[in-house]
């Protein structure tokens, strides 16, 4: 099986969630291995996954916490 | 926990919900990009949940359920936000008469772990996610960033399997390509001689990160 590069593409997400089959998954390694834009499509989709994965990224307010069990004290008691 | 909560332990229900304060809130201002919004969404969502308890049957799990209850509040705040009218006319149909394309790079470098330690790639990132369409973005942040499974995120958004793989991959292009300028102004490593896309072949095993322990949370 030969791809060319928008099929590739199309199986960018399926290859970074390891979901390809086998045959598929050779013919798109076969392809990334002398396409050097697809293998940038590729590492630039897969930073950004690292990038979304970091906790950092997306952080709580200071105080939050606090905040909701303060509020939750009030509907069901305890001491939070 | 549960069933102690509902047998009237109420005051148990603070050390229930700890572990999932951060997916809530995360889940909601992912959608919303508000921080106020998002916290008064998570409060809503963690005393809904509470006033609610009794109808988690333990089929799906506890932070599927939670993460439902949170999509739905989120959803429902935006809607408050914006018309009908914009809604319709930003997003897409399925089938896709629109691009999913990724963006096609010239001079491309994998970017290095400190670039993406940078904090305004991080907005960046934030903005880009903010600026998908929401039938992308309720899957993208589910999958990519609870990490929730398919059939979770299936589950959570009323929605199938299929269609979540349809629309995180779309999802996926659409931020590759509103990303792309920023993460190639982060890579300082330009023409050093080296040909082109050398530094992270792929042709490894499936979704193999280049380099031991960059890529930690996504492929281990």
């Amino acid at each position: 099986m030969n791809l060319e590069c928008k099929h590739v593409w199309e199986h960018i997400s399926g290859y970074l969630d390891k979901e390809l089959d086998p045959e598929l998954l050779a013919a798109v390694e076969r392809h990334l291995a002398g396409c050097e834009i697809c293998s940038a499509v590729l590492d630039s989709t897969r930073n950004i996954l690292v990038l979304t994965a970091d906790d950092r990224t997306y952080e709580l307010p200071v105080g939050y916490s606090e905040r909701l069990h303060e509020r939750l004290r009030a509907v069901v008691g305890g001491g939070g | 926990m549960i069933t102690r909560v509902l047998a009237g332990e109420t005051e148990l229900f603070h050390e229930l919900i700890r572990p999932y304060e951060r997916l809530v809130y995360v889940t909601i201002f992912a959608i919303l990009k508000n921080e106020t919004e998002a916290e008064d969404g998570a409060q809503e969502t963690i005393v809904s949940a509470f006033r609610n308890l009794k109808s988690f049957r333990g089929e799906a799990k506890f932070s599927t359920w939670l993460v439902t209850i949170a999509m739905n509040e989120a959803r429902r705040r935006l809607r408050k936000a914006k018309t009908a009218a914009e809604d319709s006319l930003s997003e897409p149909t399925e089938d896709g008469e629109r691009d999913f394309a990724p963006a096609v790079l010239t001079d491309w470098r994998e970017i290095p772990l400190e670039a993406l330690e940078r904090k305004e790639l991080k907005e960046k990132l934030r903005e880009a996610v903010k600026a998908l369409p929401e039938k992308y973005r309720e899957v993208f942040v589910l999958r990519d960033i609870e990490e929730l499974n398919q059939e979770e995120t299936a589950a959570a958004l009323g929605i199938n399997v299929t269609l979540v793989k349809v629309r995180l991959h779309r999802a996926r292009m659409m931020l590759q390509k509103m990303l792309v300028p920023y993460l190639k102004n982060e890579a300082p490593f330009r023409d050093q001689g080296r040909p082109f896309g050398s530094q992270g072949k792929p042709g490894g095993s499936q979704g193999k990160p280049g380099r031991g322990g960059f890529l930690r949370r996504w492929f281990q």
